[in-house]
């Protein structure tokens, strides 16, 4: 049933990429191709191959229990956190923090993942700073100008 | 061959050889060795995202093309060698080419042999790297003239055939396999039309303009899926080890494995020639034609040294042959090949048969170390084996984490966007969701990589014959090129009975 759903998700996205392509516009001296048609290809391909998916779906995928995807989301809220943190708070402090729960999330020992988070931090920050030479700051910016 | 072309050859290998016996290249092949192995052997990291997280970070370390091209072949060359090192400890492959050396190795370390399967297998590593280094010398010149002959229609069927056989032979669902090409040719979509000038694809976001660079995506199907992988098993592998007693070498064994191991070299460079085959197929093959060669296979699958031998042959075999039509043609034969392809793109470097004569240091230089970097390999695998195998112990719970930092200070350090970390988290999801459903990932990657080439040689290929398609057909190398790209995505949907592959011992 999962290969059903994706089949149809992705059958609906070649569409969409489809529709998408037939708006773009040639330009007045364009080469016998134009921009549209290796799109269109690559629309009909997965057109195709998803209707595959639909008729003769393979096994359903083992899917994790609720509470593994609620840390899943978790992950990903904490991985973009950090996307955004890098730049205003420095390296050391958001880095010891995503990387504690990471781990925490891996293996719950929460003093451990702790020691983990902290000595990545620091240890990946030499290694960046001095042996690398990246201009990282290790606190905001803010604190030292 | 003749006189000439010996000492043409002779005069490249000394020019290869003065570029790579300077210090600075000697350190970064050793480093990109031991750092190989490491990544190799760890599980939950191969060759692969192995590469991909290290790219980054060498743009920022300033090297120069040749500088980083070294690095990262040792690093590709290193992960092969070190792969086998989780397989046979652990009953874990440290990388999908050594799942096949699991099948003879771990019965053979839990019979008290793990020292003497470690250092055959590394043996058999070093003949098969050699081999199709040797290989890579005589044959890449001679196909790079080949590819000389090659116009658009040509290439055009080229990226076909490396679309299909990668899709043919790398999933057991074909449709899976050209949904995958779609997205990734897809994505490449996305961006500034070279022909036209125009965007496309873009939704009007100015960050897309420029097109998704594929380090990103690489770095985020690699990568950051592997963290959401391990956060769902807890990274509960832990199978039990096997003790490391103590190394010697087995004379008696590596005499007795000889022909396997030239076997599984041959059939495993042959595999890795193929775009779009690779390593895990070379090791299979080699694994699998030895148990129909010998007389006697009876104790294949219970610790058969010959089993060790073959698919560690092969795959280190296929590594190399893989580096011959990603460096004449522009076609990755592997996942990994697909991720240098993308330093040397990167790099402004267009691989093909230009390459050989533009920038022979590059070429000539990369050779000279991959003969340097195998004899390092063989030193670092054999004797001092035992250090490597201390690093199985680093627990999931701090080698993810660790990966997923460097990951992102590498993409924000090249790219300087947060865009850019949305993106590679975005593509972490997918490619957990890929893996899923059983949709293989590393035709994304192809497809990224190669799918503006492929759009700009049809439109080429129909500027040329002012809009003629039968023109796509009209010689008879691309004729060949099609007849095989559709046998190389239809043929295994009937050989599947046959390629079937053994499942690992529990």
């Amino acid at each position: 049933m999962s290969d059903r759903l994706i089949g149809i998700i992705i059958a609906l996205m070649a569409l969409a990429f489809f529709a998408s392509a037939t708006q773009l516009e040639a330009p007045f001296f364009s080469d016998p191709v134009g921009p549209k048609l290796f799109p269109y290809f690559i629309s009909i391909i997965a057109f195709l191959a998803s209707f595959r998916m639909i008729i003769m779906p393979d096994e359903k995928p083992t899917w994790p229990v609720l509470s593994t995807f609620a840390s899943l989301g978790i992950a990903i809220i904490v991985l973009v956190f950090y996307a955004y943190s890098l730049r205003p708070l420095g390296f050391l402090v958001p880095t010891a923090l995503c990387a504690s729960i990471l781990s925490y999330q891996i293996r719950p020992k929460y003093i451990t993942s702790l020691i983990t988070g902290i000595s990545l931090s620091i240890g990946l920050f030499i290694i960046f700073k001095f042996l690398l030479g990246l201009g990282l700051f290790a606190f905001p910016r803010w604190i030292w100008g | 061959m003749d006189l000439g072309l010996i000492m043409e050859l002779f005069a490249n290998l000394s020019l290869g050889f003065s570029i790579a016996l300077t210090t600075t290249t000697l350190m970064l092949a050793v480093i990109g060795c031991i750092l190989g192995t490491m990544i190799g052997a760890l599980p939950g990291l191969g060759p692969t995202n192995g590469v991909a997280i290290l790219i980054p970070i060498s743009f920022t370390l300033g090297l120069d093309a040749t500088q980083a091209l070294v690095l990262m072949t040792s690093v590709y060359y290193g992960a092969m060698y070190g792969g086998r090192i989780s397989s046979i400890l652990l009953n874990i492959p440290g990388d999908e080419p050594a799942v096949m050396t699991t099948l003879d190795g771990y019965p053979m370390a839990k019979n008290g042999r793990a020292g003497d399967a470690l250092v055959l297998s590394g043996f058999a590593s070093f003949v098969g790297a050699f081999l199709a280094t040797i290989g890579l010398m005589l044959l890449a010149p001679m196909l790079a003239q080949v590819a000389f002959m090659f116009g658009p229609a040509e290439y055009f069927a080229l990226y076909l055939l490396a679309f299909c056989t990668l899709g043919g032979l790398g999933s057991n669902n074909q449709a899976k396999a050209a949904i995958s090409v779609c997205l990734g040719l897809g994505i490449a979509m996305i961006g500034v039309d070279s022909s036209t000038g125009m965007t496309r694809f873009t939704g009007g976001n100015l960050h897309l303009f420029d097109g998704i660079d594929f380090l990103v995506a690489i770095v985020g199907l690699f990568a950051i899926t592997e963290i959401f992988v391990f956060i769902e098993s807890h990274g509960k592998e832990t199978a039990i080890g096997v003790k490391l007693e103590k190394i010697s070498i087995p004379i008696k064994e590596i005499v007795y494995t000889r022909w396997t191991v030239l076997r599984g070299s041959c059939i495993g460079f042959v595999a890795g020639l193929l775009p779009g085959a690779g390593a895990s197929i070379g090791s299979f093959l080699a694994y699998m034609s030895e148990k129909a060669i010998v007389k006697d296979n009876s104790s294949f699958g219970k610790g058969d040294p010959r089993g060790v031998a073959a698919p560690e042959a092969g795959n280190n075999a296929a590594a190399g042959g893989a580096l011959i039509p990603m460096l004449t043609l522009g076609i990755p034969g592997s996942g990994t090949t697909a991720v240098l392809l993308a330093l040397l793109m990167t790099l402004n470097i267009t691989p093909g048969p230009l390459l050989f004569t533009e920038r022979p240091e590059v070429v000539w230089g990369l050779i000279a170390t991959l003969l340097i970097a195998n004899v390092m390999l063989l030193i670092l695998n054999v004797p001092l084996v035992k250090f490597f195998t201390k690093i199985l112990q680093v627990p999931a719970s701090i080698l993810l984490p660790g990966v997923t930092m460097i990951s992102f200070v590498g993409i924000y350090s090249l790219t300087g966007s947060h865009f850019d970390l949305l993106l590679m988290i975005g593509f972490g999801v997918l490619g957990y969701f890929l893996r899923k459903f059983s949709i293989p990932s590393v035709p994304v990657i192809l497809g990224i990589l190669l799918g503006g080439h492929m759009e700009v040689s049809l439109r080429r290929a129909m500027v040329l014959s002012d809009g003629d398609w039968t023109y796509l057909l009209s010689s008879p190398i691309s004729i060949g090129l099609w007849v095989a790209a559709i046998l190389g995505f239809v043929a295994p949907i009937f050989l599947k009975s046959i390629l079937k592959k053994p499942t690992p011992n529990q």
